[in-house]
């Protein structure tokens, strides 16, 4: 997945401008910067997520599978299929745990019983949490603790298998022990999906990620692999955001 | 100074020095007269609510202690049928005739009647129209489409009643090719028209206060919009939309005025929309001005009050408890 001299605005306000930021298929891209940098809107962009707020627009492109994902024949439903989204605030739906994961798989037509519940053992499993709640899967998902949840909402977004998994500070609302087991998860979800990650935490991101990109006021000013982002900077400004100068 | 002595003396000053200063006295002394005067007014509230029920019951009460009056209308009288020549009804609403017949089944069945037809037509576009505001509609479009609903539900209820009677009665007639104009069907779409706006209200802040992030969830996992409102929005606002609907139930089996003008008040035990019918609001309307103050038939008027009160009163407990259900069913007891 592919962004080429991505600007948006939101009215006339640009959020981002002109970044070029490649996620290489199967490796984990952490985005980070300060506060209204731009890389939330950046990672929502990716799977559409922002033209649900009035007034954005766009210029420049993105791609998926070298096809532009605001292209006529993207259907918006069929990308966010492809891109799923784990957001922020662990957001489970008031149903069973079953009924979270399966979710994604009824809208998207899957009916047979026997394959939902294949499908939401085997995305329990995959987001680590299949152990913890396999004697509960008809409770209440709000009955969970808040790591819990989070990772029901990454099981949630695993169970349509997408081809790339967008989150957005998945463990900044989390204490250091659910942190730690949802950065293990990403950790063995990278063989499979590919991962862009926004996180404030700068540990996290030389943890987790391959590849960090870093933003700052909208634009885009470094990426490359992560040691070499965390310990030989180009930028003066990447230099100065990892040592913890500003931020 | 030792220690002993300074902390008696330290005693001493406590026990004789003002604990507290003018100005935090002051402001204790307030918060105290304003809570005390909020719980007055909270108290006089219900005061009022009790009062008026307890009234109501003491008049109804009559019925079954004079015995004049539980001769004339006795609970076998009101709810079973009666020995009546052949080819007349057995159950009569007919309090003032020479021998007075006091048959609440014909009321039940209009009351059951035209709520019913009120609720199947004003529950769905109620909440439709909720879920087409609070989700599918264009913010300008949303923003003028709530005041004008809710201005629809200041309308007085006799304007509804005379819209009823001489609009909606000739045209339900001619649709549905009925022998009266003045029948349960336009009795029921008149209540519907003042219980639409409620439903629609209360129904559109429940759907409106489902947090985004559900709709965000949902969307992202490539759910349309349409099942994003069905699936996710809608079972996440259900409680408060069975409140929306018991409250519009409640308007319908109470509303007067509308039923009064436009079912055609007759006694009638039919289950024909065609037919006119008599509901148990409309009839105290109806008689409450001409009836002898502490005769039978008085009484009886107040107990089918005490009869309507008893409904709504019901369908309140059963809604909340099915919500108490429901809200633990969905959050696993956690909220």
């Amino acid at each position: 997945m592919e962004a080429r001299e991505l600007t948006l605005r939101y009215g006339t306000k640009a959020a981002i401008q002109k970044v070029s930021l490649a996620i290489l298929d199967r490796r984990v891209t952490a985005l980070i910067g300060p506060s209204g940098c731009g890389k939330s809107t950046f990672l929502r962009s990716l799977n559409r997520m922002n033209d649900l707020i009035p007034g954005t627009n766009h210029t420049g492109t993105i791609l998926l599978d070298d096809t532009d994902i605001h292209d006529r024949s993207v259907d918006v439903v069929d990308l966010r299929r492809r891109v799923g989204m784990v957001f922020q605030k662990s957001n489970p739906f008031p149903k069973s745990i079953f009924e979270n994961v399966a979710y994604g798989l009824r809208v998207g037509g899957m009916k047979d019983k026997a394959a939902l519940a294949q499908r939401v053992e085997k995305s329990l499993r995959g987001a680590a949490l299949w152990d913890e709640v396999k004697d509960r899967l008809h409770d209440s998902a709000l009955g969970l603790s808040g790591g819990q949840q989070q990772r029901l909402c990454i099981a949630r977004a695993l169970a349509v298998e997408p081809q790339v998994l967008l989150m957005d500070e998945p463990a900044s609302a989390l204490d250091p022990i659910a942190t730690a087991k949802i950065e293990e998860l990403i950790h063995e979800l990278k063989s499979t999906y590919t991962i862009a990650i926004v996180t404030h935490n700068m540990q996290q991101a030389a943890r987790v990620s391959d590849r960090t990109a870093f933003f700052y006021m909208g634009e885009l000013v470094e990426c490359g692999p992560t040691e070499q982002i965390f310990t030989n900077p180009r930028e003066k400004r990447t230099e100065d955001y990892v040592t913890g100068k500003f931020g | 100074m030792d220690r002993q002595a300074t902390m008696e003396q330290g005693l001493t000053q406590t026990a004789f020095a003002p604990a507290l200063s003018p100005a935090a006295r002051r402001r204790q002394l307030r918060e105290k007269a304003i809570a005390g005067i909020i719980t007055l007014m909270a108290f006089t509230g219900i005061a009022a609510l009790i009062l008026i029920i307890v009234f109501v019951a003491k008049e109804a009460l009559a019925l079954f202690t004079d015995p004049a009056a539980r001769h004339e209308a006795s609970l076998s009288k009101m709810f079973l049928a009666q020995d009546v020549p052949a080819g007349r009804p057995a159950f009569r609403w007919q309090p003032v005739s020479k021998i007075p017949k006091v048959s609440m089944i014909p009321l039940f069945v209009g009351t059951l009647k035209t709520t019913v037809v009120s609720m199947m037509v004003a529950v769905p576009l109620g909440v439709f129209g909720a879920l087409f505001a609070a989700e599918f509609a264009p913010r300008r479009l949303r923003e003028l489409l709530k005041p004008v609903i809710e201005l629809l539900a200041g309308i007085p209820s006799v304007v509804l009643g005379f819209f009823a009677l001489m609009v909606m009665s000739t045209v339900v007639k001619d649709v549905f090719h009925f022998d009266r104009p003045l029948n349960a069907m336009v009795a029921g779409l008149g209540l519907a028209l003042a219980i639409v706006p409620v439903i629609f209200t209360v129904s559109e802040d429940a759907l409106t206060a489902v947090p985004r992030s559900y709709r965000e969830a949902s969307l992202a996992l490539g759910a349309t919009p349409w099942e994003t409102a069905w699936k996710v929005v809608l079972p996440a606002a259900a409680p408060g939309i069975l409140a929306a609907c018991v409250l519009g139930f409640g308007r319908a089996i109470g509303e007067t005025m509308i039923v009064l003008m436009a079912s055609g008040n007759a006694d009638v035990i039919s289950w024909s929309l065609g037919d006119s019918a008599r509901s148990l609001s409309a009839t105290i309307a109806a008689e409450m001005g001409e009836v002898v103050v502490g005769s039978p038939h008085y009484s009886l008027l107040f107990f089918i009050g005490v009869q309507l009160f008893i409904f709504t009163f019901v369908l309140n407990l059963l809604a909340s408890t099915w919500t108490k259900r429901v809200m633990r069913r969905l959050t696993g007891g956690a909220a």
